[in-house]
């Protein structure tokens, strides 16, 4: 029974988060017990008016007058009291969700970068956005027939009771049988239902990196292939949904048919009841038989929306059980209490014996030193794939050391807020991302209190100016998702840009200007200069020029540093980098 | 919606027998109350003596066991109904799905260019599964409801015209109130759609540029922003939300003032001595029976809006058409003695752009052949080099191949000779042989490790425990950026394509392997003609010719030695890969 106590969880955090809403859902009950007494009185008043239409010139039109007033009365107040409950429970229900996906997205922000790295992004964005909708939906549906089944249950089992208890505590006894049934499948299903979103998170998934990358697709005209695993992946999940969604719509026709079965108990204990009056000490008429019986219907008809409303909040709590997987995911350790938020960084950078791996059984770096003195500018070069990314993410915190310390200023990473830290640094990485905005807000990402000289100032320094006011409304230009129609090399300036505007007292440059041509790169150069000037600074580069001025040089292979020196020492030991070096120029 | 039915084609009769069972399961629960009715007689007449105790209970029994046996026929066609539906439903929205996704992956790189990810995805998953609940439903429910609807007015008729008319005004308000409510959300649904969309954009990006938000402490800022359109969504949901629910309860009101109406107007025919009391009362119960199936009826409508809405957003995608026309022939006829490859006075301006990417460029190239091309950040190189395997149309001008345009040869003939290396290094989840199988399915294990071998990704490959069956992630997450442009290069050289071309493919790499791939790409036995798109002028110096871009116009073309005495552009270009090194440049230069 390990889903049924996963689901019971599941359940008690869906209660938490409705907390919140306790008035509301206070006001909305109320509003359904007005809204089930304006549709279970008319019935009996139109019965009674009914009775006043006797025969032929016997109608007594004053008293049909009396009851057509009260009747529409009650009538008008239940329609306004029920389209207010829909209001309100509308209310709660976005409300809810809106606070789900703001809790996700928060914690997002807060997620060990491990898990953004290891998960695929559709995965995620299907948790918060298709998940959190089925959820919704289900979570619509209890309110809304929940609410007023159970009350229309309660109501009808009451005036049943006072009509004729023997036969109102049968049908009492014999409905939870629909209930049962009703759990029965319900619980079935709940596996079937997890499958079905576990197979579309999967091919979300696909579909993202499919039409991420249509261009690839198609230049290897890999179309027919992956239409073939895209219609695999379809076949698997339209058998999951047609098993989840047939099992489940079952509910709806056995309960209908154990209430067939109560409504004949009662018609055959009724008439019995009838026709051996001295048998039962109950008086009994013809009339009232009726009357129970249209009742049973009244009271047996919730049972189908609920169960009904069971099936769909199986769906709802599978999809709730997968944002509140990501909601808790363990989020990145929060800054020690007293970390502090250094300030004036002078640029002191140590790695005192850092191990560091991505996974745990696959050691990456060992025992690293590093000593990087204030305003020195230290280059990081090697073959690909040898841990220089890997050491921006130490730098940066994105990943904590295993064991052994990162030290700025002399103080220990761990010890200082992450945000004072990452704001020391200036990050320029190879890999470019915009955000979707104009180019200024971009721009000023950094430092967004910036005026519009100084913008354009860094943005001249950068020759990112011309190009930026050949687009069609210059800095107001809006960039679209992933960057839009900009060029790598554009993109890569921009970037360079809010790092010239902000101006960090440290800098990590990863491959800064890979996509940008050596003529604007030699123009930019002395912007460079002059911004690295007295800033400490990490350099990832291949172009020796660049590297060939540092005031040290790490040379790293496998995760370690295997040379270290200044240029010159380095090619007068005539090691690896000699050969790495000499290779620039190799035919 | 319309244009959707067709995805039911092959479901034709599971469509048409689930509402039929539909309707069985109905008319199996109309038949209840006559038998309640009869039962009630047969218990008059025992009260009254014409039947004995006996006969009675025997009848009571029968009928009783009837009523279960009804329960039991009516259980078994709902099963059925359900099952068709379901069946219906779901095979409708596979293949939706998959011509929607067939239809993605023909678009041209124009469309492409201009595609938003998530909104895709959007469309793919939530709006088909939404449109998957309204057919279930839809199928469901669309006979049952309207049947004992309309049959309660036939009904009605046949007891009093009068009472007749009362229903239909009654039944026609109610049509107009439902479909007015439809007719103003469905608009409004789809804007709520539009906002879910920048909801969804939003949560994407976060994810994709999660490092720099972090690096910047834009945290807050994010989310601060995630707030605003999702809070811009909720208002929107609510509003319409609101609107919806007006539904249930002015039905419910429509239906109780059309009831007091018929009782008023039953009255004075009863008094007149037209009508009996026991027909108002069967009127009356008739009405009572549209509220009830009406409220199904408005819960149907409401799902089927969304789906609605849903379907024209889905419908969007399917009537997308591609800019570019695909080339039909199967094979050009070559023409002798044409050269491999001519462009002939070629401009391209992009769809939206404001001048033109390329200018009136004109060159030949013979074939195996290496041709250098080099130039700044958007002098239009990429664009250049994605005209030959016809992913964009050129403007103005043609570009041959053997003497055959382009356009006249199929697009999957003609990009099946290209292999192609993208600026963007780019791997999809599976095992490394996968990947690089994308360039040439049949391609065996050594035919793979000669490639991964010319790549200089033969380390890539050993360092890894599992060699090429290590698995890759989305994305290619799991390598670095240099890994992923070898493995990339070895996937386009496992088809030995005819025409290479490399597009800035190396940025990544550094020297040494730079250096030695070129040296590979030279010694190839099946000699291809390479494209090779570089920044670097030690890339493409000893290519057999060089062609010189600058803001889309072509300034030089020659070789290495030629272009340094005669173009100030590649002078620049190759000083530059110097600057700060002059003694280094001259180095070489002896």
């Amino acid at each position: 029974m390990k889903n049924s106590s996963t689901q019971s969880q599941v359940i008690k955090r869906i209660f938490r988060q409705l907390k919140k809403y306790t008035p509301l859902i206070l006001l909305s009950l109320l509003l359904a017990v007005a809204t089930v007494a304006g549709n279970l009185l008319p019935p009996v008043l139109f019965g009674e008016a009914i009775d006043y239409i006797v025969d032929t010139g016997k109608v007594d039109f004053d008293k049909l007058f009396y009851y057509f007033v009260i009747i529409g009365g009650i009538v008008g107040a239940t329609a306004i009291a029920q389209w207010l409950m829909g209001v309100i429970n509308n209310r709660i229900v976005y409300g809810v969700i809106r606070d789900i996906r703001a809790q996700a997205f928060a914690h997002i922000q807060n997620l060990p970068l491990k898990y953004i790295d290891s998960h695929s992004y559709g995965d995620v964005v299907s948790r918060c956005i298709a998940d959190v909708d089925q959820f919704a939906d289900g979570l619509l549906m209890g309110f809304t027939q929940l609410f007023t089944g159970v009350i229309t249950i309660i109501a009808t089992l009451v005036i049943m009771f006072i009509f004729n208890w023997i036969i109102a505590l049968a049908v009492f006894f014999i409905t939870p049988l629909s209930l049962f049934v009703a759990k029965f499948i319900a619980s079935r299903t709940y596996s079937m239902f997890k499958k079905t979103t576990k197979i579309r998170g999967e091919q979300t998934a696909f579909i993202e990196e499919m039409t991420g990358n249509l261009k690839v697709v198609q230049a290897f005209g890999r179309e027919d292939e992956n239409q073939q695993k895209f219609d695999e992946l379809n076949e698997d999940l339209t058998k999951a949904s047609l098993s989840s969604i047939f099992f489940s719509s079952l509910t709806n026709p056995t309960t209908r048919f154990v209430n067939a079965l109560v409504y004949a108990a009662v018609a055959l204990a009724g008439a019995l009841t009838i026709i051996y009056p001295a048998v039962l000490p109950v008086t009994f008429g013809v009339g009232k038989l009726t009357t129970l019986l249209s009742y049973s219907n009244q009271y047996t008809k919730p049972f189908n929306e609920i169960s009904g409303v069971v099936t769909e909040f199986q769906n709802a709590i599978a999809c709730a059980g997968r944002i509140y997987e990501l909601i808790d995911q363990p989020a990145q350790i929060p800054d020690a209490d007293n970390a502090v938020a250094i300030e004036n960084v002078r640029g002191d950078v140590r790695f005192d014996g850092v191990d560091f791996s991505y996974e745990e059984d696959k050691p990456l770096i060992r025992n690293l030193n590093i000593s990087a003195k204030a305003g020195q500018r230290i280059a990081i070069v090697g073959p690909t794939g040898c841990g220089k990314t890997t050491l921006i993410n130490l730098l940066m915190r994105f990943y904590d050391v295993q064991s052994g310390e990162i030290r700025v200023d002399g103080t220990g990473v761990t010890d200082i807020t992450r945000k004072s830290l990452r704001q020391s640094y200036g990050m320029v990485l190879q890999d470019t991302w915009l955000k979707s905005g104009t180019v200024r807000d971009n721009i000023k990402i950094g430092k967004p209190d910036a005026t519009e000289e100084e913008v354009i100032a860094a943005a001249k320094a950068t020759h990112s100016h011309k190009f930026i006011m050949q687009m069609k409304d210059g800095y107001d230009t809006v960039i679209g998702e992933d960057g839009g129609n900009l060029s790598q090399g554009q993109k890569q300036l921009l970037c360079i840009t809010r790092i010239m505007l902000c101006l960090p007292p440290m800098l990590i440059l990863d491959e800064a200007t890979s996509s940008i041509d050596t003529r604007t790169e030699m123009k930019i150069q002395q912007a460079f200069a002059k911004l690295m000037e007295g800033r400490t600074s990490f350099i990832v580069a291949h172009r020796l020029s660049t590297i060939k001025e540092a005031d040290l040089i790490l040379v790293m292979q496998n995760g370690n540093i295997i040379e270290q020196g200044t240029h010159d020492k380095l090619i007068a030991a005539g090691g690896f980098y000699k050969n790495l070096y000499n290779s620039q120029f190799a035919n | 919606m319309k244009d959707l039915l067709v995805y039911l084609k092959h479901y034709k009769l599971q469509s048409v027998l689930a509402p039929l069972f539909k309707l069985l399961e109905a008319s199996f629960e109309l038949l209840i109350p006559i038998i309640v009715a009869s039962v009630v007689d047969k218990i008059n007449a025992v009260n009254a003596g014409g039947v004995t105790t006996a006969d009675g209970t025997r009848y009571v029994v029968f009928a009783c066991l009837i009523l279960v046996a009804l329960g039991v026929v009516g259980l078994i066609s709902a099963v059925c109904a359900q099952y068709f539906a379901a069946k219906a439903a779901v095979g409708f929205s596979k293949e939706l799905r998959s011509d929607m996704f067939k239809k993605a992956q023909s678009l041209s790189y124009y469309e492409i260019d201009n595609l938003g990810t998530s909104a895709m995805i959007t469309r793919m998953t939530t709006d088909v599964n939404q449109v998957q609940t309204g057919v279930n439903m839809w199928l469901r429910l669309f006979m049952r409801s309207p049947f004992i609807v309309f049959g309660a007015m036939v009904m009605a008729f046949l007891i009093s015209v009068t009472a007749g008319w009362v229903f239909a005004v009654t039944i026609a308000v109610l049509l107009i109130v439902v479909f007015g409510i439809m007719l103003i959300t469905i608009p409004m649904y789809r804007k709520t759609q539009g906002k879910l969309d920048k909801v969804t954009a939003a949560t994407r990006e976060t994810l994709v540029g999660s490092r720099v938000v972090r690096a910047f402490c834009k945290e807050g800022e994010e989310i601060r922003e995630f707030d605003k359109r999702n809070s811009a969504l909720t208002k929107s949901q609510k509003f319409v939300g609101g609107i919806s629910a007006l539904m249930n309860p002015l039905t419910y009101a429509i239906i109780n003032v059309g009831i007091i109406v018929l009782i008023h107007v039953g009255a004075g025919r009863v008094y007149d001595g037209a009508l009996t009391q026991g027909q108002v009362i069967a009127l009356y119960n008739y009405m009572s029976q549209i509220l009830i199936e009406l409220i199904k009826l408005a819960n149907l409508i409401i799902t089927v809006t969304k789906c609605f809405a849903c379907a024209d957003r889905v419908n969007e995608i399917l009537k997308m058409q591609p800019a570019l026309i695909h080339g039909t022939a199967a094979e050009g006829t070559a023409a002798e003695g044409a050269p491999f490859i001519k462009f002939d006075n070629v401009s391209m301006r992009y769809s939206g752009g404001g001048s033109d990417a390329l200018n009136s460029i004109s060159f030949t190239v013979n074939a195996g052949e290496t041709v250098g091309i080099i130039g700044g950040t958007g002098s239009g190189k990429s664009t250049l080099v994605n005209l030959i395997p016809h992913f964009y149309d050129a403007t103005e001008g043609e570009i041959l191949i053997d003497g055959v345009n382009v356009n006249a040869v199929g697009d999957e003939a003609l990009r099946e000779e290209c292999g192609v290396v993208p600026q963007r290094a780019v791997l999809f989840k599976g095992t490394i042989r996968e990947n690089i199988k994308w360039g040439n399915e049949n391609a065996t294990d050594e035919q793979i490790n000669s490639a991964v071998e010319l790549a200089c990704a033969a380390d890539v490959v050993n360092n890894k425990p599992d060699g090429l069956d290590e698995q890759v992630e989305q994305g290619g997450k799991n390598f670095s950026g240099g890994q992923r442009q070898r493995l990339t290069i070895a996937r386009a050289l496992v088809r030995k394509p005819k025409i290479l071309i490399l597009d800035d493919s190396a940025s990544a790499l550094d020297y040494a392997t730079d250096a030695q791939l070129r040296k590979n790409l030279r010694s190839l036995d099946y000699n291809p003609t390479v494209f090779l798109v570089s920044q670097r002028t030690s890339s493409v110096r000893y290519a057999d010719k060089i062609l010189v871009l600058d803001g889309g116009n072509l300034v030089g073309c020659g070789t290495h030695d030629e272009l340094l005495e005669n173009c100030e552009v590649y002078r620049e270009i190759h000083l530059s890969q110097y600057s700060g090194g002059e003694e280094l440049a001259k180095g070489v230069e002896l």
